[in-house]
């Protein structure tokens, strides 16, 4: 079952509006999102209690409504791997130099996972189902997938899923530990050929319908993930076999948007699957533009259906031929690590 | 491409009144609740309130895990019910499946976080990374599947207290669209500082022994645990004798409170009348109900009245079972499906401890003695959770 | 009453109200100032940590949460009692 993209939102390193058509550039270790004013969406009573991982959500999943012309989706299904790290660190944070006396309850009740999907279905009051996967980087991917299957089971249903992840100081400063960061500048991150990349945050979401129409954006095709893979032979293997069981071969997709992120070790390994597959096909990055979490996938579908729509690809994308005029299909690529790859599958409708 | 039956071919649990089914039932038929004073984790409220832990310290779990004992805590647990349930199924090597784990936590490694902080927030260079390495939920999961020996599908989920039933669903979900044929599916929850400091700034722990649906209640005890089912498709289930069918499952949205439930569950209320509809059931055709029944003042009255409002007169033996575990959040959903899908097959309804004072807005009172030889047909397990998060599963005999 | 209120703004964190903003009979919950009840739980804290007085049973909050000076006069009250 495919689902047509009716409406995006989404909260990032990037202007929300004008991106592609100006790109910000970032220098350090870690690529910021630039903050709308979230009173736009949000009441102010309701902002004095929300962590950044949750403006975000809310602010992106109201923008795809709105894009969307839907009041209240008939399912909220979310993505985020680190959940609400701010609250998260409050609470911790209060619980150790406090000796677990005078605990406030806010912190706490914002901390939970759902809690951005809480939040949203509680503004909307919308009592459809509701889920929060929180798998590293298969959380978006999970979201989408729910979604095609909730479109399966019920091709009337209208499916808000997107993804939220935030950066804290915490959380920064614990896997800059990790060895994950360099300090770098976006615009030469793609080649920057040496170990470490730059951290990154944000939401994406988006309303998905079974039934094309004039709000369409984007159809999306397919989903799938694969975790653990022992070899970039197998990585290509299973790239090819969820290629053909869409009916395509390498040479459909006119644009591989990959999840290459300046660390010599995991671009090395796109590469080699792309030298295998690819050899031909353009090759575009999008973690130079919004940095790398586990959830940024959510941004690059948001890309992808924004290049399909607008039938352009922003030059300062691309890591390998030039951007394909008026691209009919675009796949994502992204891996985590080596250990979690997902391939998402985007056409023009 | 939606079609067929999704069945129970096994189940597995460990929870503060047994290391796995066996001895849980028998604390059930004893009347043995699992509360005491804190013997594992360490945290000032030790002596205030009772909680549900596992009897056995994380040197212990971990060698009936085969896992290191530095590893949390959380994923200790799950490794053991998770094995416990694949055994029970009788299905052999996993690796002849297309097999999916599909689980459910909401604090992943706060165990080990929580002491990694104590050193970091007095120095940021400072705190063993191995302590943090496994936070995130979903590396918890995945320390569990990658034991299991499965890489088909792995996911997690967290939807606070009804988590472990939204895993079942995805996991019959993904068995109905033909992507699997066995997930293993359920929830964990290890004991934890932030989550007992975070129920306690809510004011809803209690002091005593929780007394779910007593009129008389004041809040909930923590449990901790772990619980999976095996899920099966059709042409699985005719290699083994499943336990019963899942026939039925829903999730509504209450958008009442971040916290509360509404006065009338109107969440509880879709969820449950959902699982009856999918099932193709009448209110009537249920046998027993696994309450969430936490023992809080809000989620029992919620809950009762949405039950209600949908049985009538007609409601069904009812228990809640956290009156032995306490309440394990993210693995109760797993735990509870494991003791509904188990009453089925063997016919039993489950006690509900420390009940003695009828609630005054409800019609019906939960049962207090445990029973076998049930005649029972169709099994409802409710989980109810923070974000106003409801979920129901129906179980059938056939 | 005026350092109760700056508590109260602090603790809650209520973006863009001043003290002189809150009445000091106006109802702080509901149709009032707006708020709700993890606001009492939070307000609870607060006069743990800034008047060291422990409210044991949360049905009690309504009462003394009822505006500033009901709280004010709690305060009175209990320190009077300490005393």
């Amino acid at each position: 079952m495919q689902a047509f993209i009716q409406g995006t939102g989404c909260v990032s390193a990037q202007d929300s509006q004008v991106f592609p058509g100006e790109i910000r550039h970032y220098d350090g270790d870690r690529l910021p999102v630039a903050d709308p004013d979230y009173k736009q969406w949000i009441d102010i009573k309701q902002i004095r209690r929300m962590g950044r991982a949750i403006k975000m959500g809310v602010a992106a999943s109201h923008m795809s409504l709105e894009a969307a012309g839907i009041k209240s989706p008939d399912a909220i299904i979310m993505g985020t791997a680190y959940g609400c790290l701010a609250d998260t660190g409050v609470f911790l944070q209060k619980l150790v130099s406090q000796h677990e006396d005078m605990l406030t309850p806010t912190a706490f009740i914002q901390s939970t996972h759902n809690t951005v999907a809480g939040q949203i279905a509680l503004l909307l009051g919308c009592h459809a189902y509701n889920n929060t996967f929180v798998h590293r980087a298969f959380s978006l991917e999970n979201a989408l997938q729910d979604s095609l299957l909730m479109l399966a089971e019920d091709p009337s249903r209208k499916i808000l899923a997107g993804a939220t992840d935030e950066i804290t100081e915490y959380s920064h400063t614990i896997l800059r530990r990790f060895g994950l960061y360099k300090n770098a500048s976006t615009a030469a991150l793609q080649r920057s050929g040496t170990p470490g990349t730059m951290a990154g945050e944000g939401a994406a979401f988006f309303v998905l319908a079974s039934g094309k129409d004039d709000k369409s954006l984007a159809q999306l095709t397919a989903v799938d993930m694969l975790y653990r893979p022992a070899s970039e032979q197998e990585t290509a293997d299973r790239l090819l076999d969820f290629l053909r069981r869409n009916g395509l071969e390498p040479k459909d997709i006119s644009l591989l948007l990959s999840g290459r992120n300046g660390d010599v070790t995991s671009d090395r390994y796109y590469g080699t699957v792309e030298s295998r597959l690819f050899e031909s096909t353009p090759v575009a990055a999008f973690k130079h533009f919004c940095g790398e979490y586990p959830t940024a996938s959510a941004f690059a579908v948001w890309m992808a259906a924004g290049c399909l729509h607008r039938g352009a690809v922003p030059q300062e994308a691309m890591v390998k031929g030039d951007a394909p005029a008026a691209p009919a299909r675009i796949l994502v690529w992204n891996h985590h690590q080596g250990t979690h790859h997902s391939f998402i599958l985007l056409e023009k409708c | 491409m939606m079609k067929g039956n999704v069945w129970i071919a096994g189940g597995g649990v460990i929870s503060g009144i047994g290391r796995d089914l066996g001895e849980c039932m028998a604390s059930f038929e004893a009347m043995r609740p699992g509360m005491a004073y804190m013997q594992h984790l360490r945290s000032a409220h030790a002596q205030t309130f009772p909680v549900v832990e596992v009897k056995a310290g994380n040197e212990e779990l971990a060698a009936i895990a085969g896992m290191p004992a530095h590893w949390s805590r959380t994923a200790l647990l799950s490794r053991i019910a998770a094995q416990e349930a694949w055994e029970r199924s009788g299905l052999g090597n996993i690796a002849d499946y297309r097999a999916g784990f599909v689980s459910a936590n909401t604090v992943g490694g706060m165990d080990k976080t929580e002491d990694f902080m104590e050193a970091f927030l007095a120095n940021p260079s400072k705190g063993k990374l191995r302590k943090v390495a496994h936070h995130e939920c979903g590396a918890v999961t995945e320390l569990v599947a990658d034991a299991m020996g499965i890489r088909h599908h792995v996911s997690t989920i967290s939807t606070a207290c009804s988590s472990g039933a939204n895993a079942l669903m995805y996991g019959a979900r993904m068995i109905r669209a033909g992507m699997l044929d066995v997930v293993i599916a359920g929830g964990t929850d290890a004991l934890t500082r932030f989550t007992l400091n975070g129920f306690n700034t809510l004011m809803i722990l209690d002091q005593q022994h929780c007394r779910p649906f007593d009129d008389t209640r004041t809040g909930l005890n923590l449990g901790e645990g772990a619980g999976y089912v095996v899920l099966v498709s059709d042409a699985v289930a005719e290699k083994t004798q499943p336990w019963c069918r899942l026939a039925g499952f829903a999730n509504a949205n209450d958008a009442y409170h971040q916290t509360a439930s509404s006065p009338d569950g109107i969440g509880n209320f879709l969820a449950m009348k959902g699982a009856l509809e999918m099932g193709g059931l009448q209110p009537e055709d249920i046998g027993y109900i696994n309450l969430h029944g936490t023992g809080t003042q809000n989620n029992d009255s919620s809950e009762g009245l949405a039950i209600s409002r949908l049985f009538g007169n007609g409601v069904p033996p009812a228990s809640s079972t956290k009156s032995f575990t306490g309440h394990t959040l993210g693995a109760s959903g797993g735990i509870e499906a494991v003791f509904s899908a188990w009453a089925l097959r063997e016919g039993i309804v489950y006690p509900n401890a420390n009940f003695s004072v009828q609630m005054k807005e409800l019609a019906f009172s939960p049962v207090t003695a445990f029973s076998r030889g049930n005649g029972l047909r169709n099994v409802m397990s409710n989980s109810f959770g923070f974000g106003g998060n409801c979920s129901s599963l129906v179980f059938s005999k056939e | 009453m005026q350092d109760l209120k700056e508590q109260i703004i602090q603790q809650l964190n209520l973006q863009e109200v001043k003290p002189e903003d809150i009445g000091d009979d106006q109802p702080l919950f509901k149709e009032g100032l707006g708020l709700d009840s993890i606001d009492a739980l939070e307000l609870i804290v607060l006069l743990q940590q800034h008047h060291n007085i422990r409210i044991a049973k949360p049905e009690d909050g309504p009462n003394i949460f009822y505006s500033v000076r009901t709280m004010a006069e709690y305060i009175t009250a209990e320190k009077a009692k300490q005393a």
